[in-house]
């Protein structure tokens, strides 16, 4: 008895710590990660820096255009995703029926959540660069970065309106309420907490991302802000990639390339937080 | 007098191949309570959701039949099943008050109705609080969460809610089976003043609860009505041996 009890005490320990280990490896990643850009960044990051657009071959100056850019980008794309996203969402988890067109319609999604990044980037350009003649644009950016994050949004935003209680719906119907009055008064405010957060991954992920928009939106260099969604842009991540690739002085400009990435992680970091406590003042309302 | 507010006829209910309903006849009668017994999966709960064709959302059920609200056949496909919805009210098993506030709970209905008036639906909200017996507990918090409410305020907010609209009838299903005693009897209580008032069928395991609360009982068994009558007359003389043993606990 005594041997079986040991043994069994030891097991669990060890799995726990397993478990705890696996969790705080995670917690070490990010603080790497963190560490290893803010380390050689902070140093490029001044007022000059973030307000300032780059100078003498990018060598010098800020990354004003870039920061600009990838909040244009990042906006937009969210402003395509969110509402198609979200509709897409309702009616997979409201209004379809099971059967061969849902099946269909997830499996298209799931196959869009697969796709490379980059194959994004060469469809944006033959569709909405050239095809529909935007040309290299916001516009044409944001589509693409839209495309990009639909999957993740509807992936969120159905496990959201699935998760509000099928009572909610009942007890809405047993009222008379039609069937669009039901979602748009008590399914949609009950999932919204959960499509914020589905925003939020959406979000990140366009702000991050440099395949998709160095075809349709960004370019090399921009000496001034856009004035429309038809305009050009300079973007945080490709500026980083065009830093470190094909810049005039590549070791003289590390210091940049790293205070670049400070401020798109600050950036994401900042709407992060935006939405998460625009989502904590939701839940607490409830 | 009696007067039939719903009748039932010829009603066969099916879930997929499973045939949960056989041949029910009976009627509620205005201004009592019905209770529908017997043990789980009898069919008495996917009668009352028949009643105000609940079962629509179950994609793979069917209903054959005609149940009669007054003189209007509601299975019959020309009938607006939001409309129906509106007259024939539901207190579910379980208290669902939305997550929003006490008062936009009670107003809901009148809202998804179409309701504007502000004055009106302020009027009628606390006029519905103070018939459910609400009114005095909650009157000073309106504007505070439902979720806040303990499990018995939830549920008269619910009986309440389903009231505001003025419905002909009211489907209890089970409605204090998630609560305290001292719930249940306000529940109770609440359910005999508002007989006056509505036609009311209640679905309940609890033998002493039906014979207290109804004054006609329905003992269900595998799908079929077995037998109907005065409360009175099923506790204390039923006419089939299947009914006496389940309401002395001898199965079910």
């Amino acid at each position: 008895m005594e041997h079986i009890n040991g043994r069994r005490r030891l097991l669990e320990n060890s799995m726990f710590w397993l478990f705890r280990v696996a969790a705080i490896i995670n917690g070490i990643a990010l603080l790497a990660v963190v560490y290893f850009i803010a380390s050689r960044g902070w140093r490029a990051i001044n007022w000059t820096f973030l307000t300032e657009p780059p100078l003498d071959s990018m060598t010098k100056g800020g990354i004003l255009p870039c920061i600009v850019g990838t909040i244009c980008l990042s906006m937009g794309a969210m402003l395509v995703a969110l509402p198609i996203g979200v509709a897409s969402a309702v009616y997979l988890s409201e209004y379809a029926r099971p059967g061969r067109v849902l099946r269909i319609i997830r499996l298209g999604i799931n196959n869009l959540a697969g796709v490379p990044s980059v194959v994004f980037g060469l469809f944006g350009l033959a569709f909405f660069v050239i095809y529909l003649d935007m040309g290299i644009s916001i516009l044409a950016g944001s589509l693409t970065l839209g495309a990009l994050t639909l999957p993740v949004i509807i992936g969120a935003s159905e496990e959201a309106f699935r998760a509000v209680p099928g009572t909610y719906r009942e007890a809405s119907l047993g009222l008379g309420a039609t069937k669009w009055q039901t979602i748009y008064r008590v399914v949609f405010p009950s999932a919204l907490p959960g499509i914020l957060t589905g925003a939020i991954l959406g979000l990140s992920r366009a702000a991050g991302e440099t395949a998709p928009i160095m075809f349709t939106a960004a370019v090399f260099f921009s000496p001034s802000l856009p004035a429309s969604i038809f305009d050009d842009v300079m973007a945080l991540p490709y500026h980083i990639y065009v830093l470190a690739t094909a810049g005039t002085d590549i070791e003289a400009t590390r210091h940049l390339q790293y205070g670049t990435a400070v401020v798109l992680i600050l950036i994401v970091l900042g709407l992060n937080l935006m939405a998460i406590i625009y989502r904590a003042h939701l839940q607490k309302r409830k | 007098m009696k007067i039939p507010k719903m009748k039932v006829r010829d009603l066969n209910f099916y879930y997929g191949k499973f045939h949960a309903l056989i041949d029910v006849n009976m009627d509620f009668n205005l201004n009592e309570v019905t209770a529908l017994i017997g043990p789980s999966g009898c069919g008495k709960s996917t009668l009352l959701r028949c009643l105000n064709r609940m079962n629509d959302l179950i994609s793979i059920s069917r209903a054959d039949g005609k149940i009669f609200l007054d003189d209007i056949n509601i299975n019959d496909p020309g009938v607006d099943v939001v409309t129906l919805r509106r007259h024939i009210g539901m207190v579910f098993q379980k208290p669902n008050p939305f997550p929003k506030s006490i008062f936009e709970n009670v107003a809901y209905g009148l809202r998804v109705n179409g309701v504007k008036d502000r004055a009106y639906i302020a009027h009628k909200v606390e006029e519905t609080l103070k018939s459910a017996a609400l009114w005095d507990e909650v009157k000073g918090r309106m504007h505070e969460s439902a979720l806040g409410l303990s499990g018995g305020q939830q549920q008269r907010l619910c009986i309440a809610r389903a009231m505001a609209v003025e419905p002909d009838v009211l489907l209890m299903d089970e409605p204090a089976s998630a609560l305290d005693p001292i719930a249940t009897q306000k529940i109770e209580e609440l359910i005999d003043e508002l007989k006056s008032q509505y036609t009311i069928v209640i679905v309940t395991h609890n033998m002493q609860q039906a014979a207290r609360v109804s004054d006609i009982t329905a003992f269900f068994y595998l799908g079929r009505l077995i037998e109907m009558d005065k409360t009175e007359s099923i506790f204390t003389r039923p006419s089939l041996k299947q009914t006496s043993d389940y309401i002395t606990g001898r199965f079910g």
